[in-house]
């Protein structure tokens, strides 16, 4: 009982660590972005939300928030859309070369994103993309699919693959039972897709950096911040940053924990 | 009036690459009837039953529904509704909901598909649970809602696959009285596959025993429980014992086949159609063999030594071994034991009358299909 007790309290302390180094550069970032100092040091000056007023003036750094928005809202829907008929077909098909294609699809994350980016920049500056947002998208939307994907083969790995032949059984045309079955069950795996391909493009700093040129996306502009002076305002636009992958990441790991409900 | 059958399958064969899952399948089903298909499991019966829905297409061979070919009918144009051995029941939609959807994709508008739905759940004693989602239901209320959401279409024939193999046995019990009213009183056609033979036997109008993609035997439950034409269908049955023989000689009340085990008499309603010299296996089930345990009645006999006893509710089997090595079961009551001595290895002298033995004449030979192959 005793060494049990121990053993517990050893391992919640433990734990306490882990979150504590996870966490602790990010809380100082926070408590730094409201300190009045001029140089992150202790002890602390007084509450002001200045640095924050500044950021928000800078239009480099609105023109950044409105390039990752635009960016985001471009490339999840498409990356999810790609990614989720991806997951459909390997569901639904029996097909040559079916695992060849599986592993085609989730295999973007495993490249490193320098020479992702890289061979990004080589091909789009032939299309005469390069430097462009539509170059950033594009290049976001290869980014996010495989996770969309991973999302949804998540999903239909709990759908009876029957439910949508038993529809077809009564009546339904193939795009009808799709329609009528695939999609109400797949739909929150499909907002959690959504949602993580959000957090992801909001948070991709190397690919955005090789092929967006002057269009700057948030982390792009916080990387031009850093190699120009050390100011505070790092700390409140990285804490803003923050909050919104945190937002998106809860959001779609809400969504995916509802999936199991059916 | 129409005198089409129903449902024909002419030569249909389905096969995945090298294995053939159906093979030759001839079978005609009348409208009205119900039909249960037995074999072993990988047999092709859920093989057959989807190229009927239309969920798999025949490699070869012919499928007519009421006449018309389907082969290459899409599965949605077909109204063959299928009850799954899962159910397959949508766990997004509520009871009503699950019913009203066969009605749904073929366009009956709300308030009419509504009032369907609900006359069915209603007929199937499922009014009450209406709103409620599926997964919040008995393992036998799904069951009925599967056949509520099948029926409600009134489709002109049911396809079941081993529907209630996931209920306990007495509730098994009971969903066969109620499946087979409402086939008589609807009418409608049952193609039902099941492993199990009190399913098979108390519903089916008629039985169809299927073995590697072909079918051994069709025939009214009585008659091929009674008279298996072939060795597989009398062994797939169980409680028949099996001699392999010759027909030695035609007397005027019978036959006499000679076996490994000595020769033994059979009736002459069971010999008719074979010929002296014909190899033929001789069938007595196993309830029709009385055990003695000195010879001198004057029926057929054969000695033989007890080797095990299985007990089967109020019935025991003896399983026992002639001289020659033939096994042999005998089913006796608990009470016509206490007079026999049971210790493994006692001598029997196991004994049938000759109206009770039957002679299954083995399929000839096919040089063609052999040749085929
Ligand atoms: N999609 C498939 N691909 C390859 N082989 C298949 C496929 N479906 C069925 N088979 C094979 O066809 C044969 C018949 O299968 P089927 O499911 O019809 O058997 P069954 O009689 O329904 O058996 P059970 O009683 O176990 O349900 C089996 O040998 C099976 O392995
Ligand atoms: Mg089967």
């Amino acid at each position: 009982m005793i060494a049990n007790r121990f053993v517990r309290r050893a391992l919640l302390a433990y734990l306490g660590l882990v979150l504590l180094f996870a966490f602790a550069p990010i809380a100082a970032g926070f408590v730094f972005s409201v300190n009045s100092d001029r140089f992150p040091s202790l002890p602390l000056g007084s509450f002001t939300l200045d640095w924050y007023r500044a950021v928000f003036e800078d239009a480099l750094v609105v023109e950044s928030f409105r390039n990752s928005l635009l960016v985001g809202l471009a490339a999840a829907p498409l990356a999810t859309l790609i990614g989720f008929a991806a997951a459909y077909a390997d569901y639904r098909f029996r097909f040559f070369g079916q695992r060849a294609v599986l592993v085609l699809g989730l295999l973007p994350p495993t490249i490193p994103v320098v020479i992702l980016g890289v061979a990004m920049l080589a091909f789009l500056a032939r299309l005469g993309l390069a430097g462009t947002l539509t170059a950033v998208i594009v290049c976001h939307v290869v980014v996010c699919a495989p996770f969309a994907m991973a999302v949804a083969r998540l999903r239909f790995a709990q759908i009876d693959p029957d439910l949508e032949i038993a529809a077809q059984n009564l009546g339904a045309s193939d795009w009808r039972a799709f329609a009528a079955v695939i999609v109400p069950m797949a739909w929150p795996a499909l907002m959690a897709a959504m949602f993580l391909s959000l957090a992801v493009s909001f948070d991709e700093y190397m690919i955005a950096w090789f092929v967006g040129g002057l269009n700057e996306t948030v982390p792009v502009r916080v990387l031009g911040f850093l190699q120009g002076q050390v100011s505070p305002r790092i700390h409140a636009i990285g804490a803003v940053s923050f909050l919104v992958s945190i937002l998106l990441v809860a959001l779609a790991q809400m969504l995916t924990s509802r999936m199991t409900r059916h | 009036m129409d005198t089409k059958p129903l449902v024909e399958l002419d030569g249909v064969s389905k096969r995945y690459g090298a294995v053939a899952a159906v093979d030759g399948l001839d079978l005609t089903i009348d409208a009205g009837e119900f039909v249960a298909i037995m074999g072993p499991s990988g047999c092709g019966k859920t093989t057959t039953i989807k190229m009927l829905a239309g969920l798999e297409t025949p490699s070869a061979g012919e499928i007519r529904l009421a006449g018309r070919r389907v082969n290459d009918l899409p599965v949605w144009e077909r109204d063959t509704p299928l009850v799954w051995q899962s159910l397959a029941l949508f766990p997004f939609l509520t009871v009503l909901e699950n019913v009203e959807f066969g009605l749904r994709m073929r366009g009956v508008d709300r308030t009419g598909r509504r009032r369907r739905a609900l006359s069915w759940l209603d007929r199937l004693g499922l009014a009450e649970f209406a709103g409620r989602n599926v997964a919040d239901l008995s393992g036998g209320q799904r069951q009925r809602v599967a056949l509520a959401r099948s029926l409600v279409t009134e489709p002109p024939v049911l396809l079941l696959d081993e529907p209630l193999s996931a209920l306990d046995a007495h509730l098994s019990v009971r969903m066969q009285a109620e499946l087979k009213r409402l086939q008589r009183e609807i009418g409608i056609t049952f193609v039902y596959i099941t492993h199990s033979h009190s399913e098979a036997f108390t519903m089916a109008d008629r039985v169809v025993i299927m073995n590697k993609g072909r079918v051994e035997q069709i025939g009214a439950p009585k008659d091929i429980f009674l008279r298996p034409a072939s060795r597989f269908v009398a062994r797939f049955l169980g409680g028949n014992n099996l001699f392999a023989g010759r027909v030695a000689r035609m007397e005027r009340d019978g036959a006499v086949v000679t076996t490994a085990d000595g020769s033994f008499r059979v009736a002459r309603a069971a010999a008719a159609g074979v010929r002296v010299g014909d190899a033929v296996d001789l069938n007595v089930r196993s309830d029709r063999i009385s055990l003695t345990q000195q010879t001198g009645w004057s029926g057929n006999e054969v000695h033989c030594r007890l080797v095990s006893e299985e007990f089967v509710g109020a019935l025991v089997n003896l399983h026992l071994e002639t001289a020659a090595g033939t096994e042999i079961v005998a089913q006796l009551q608990q009470r016509d034991l206490e007079m026999l001595d049971l210790s493994p290895g006692t001598g029997f002298v196991a004994s049938w009358h000759p109206e009770d033995g039957h002679l299954i004449v083995p399929e000839a030979p096919q040089p063609l299909a052999l040749a085929a192959e």
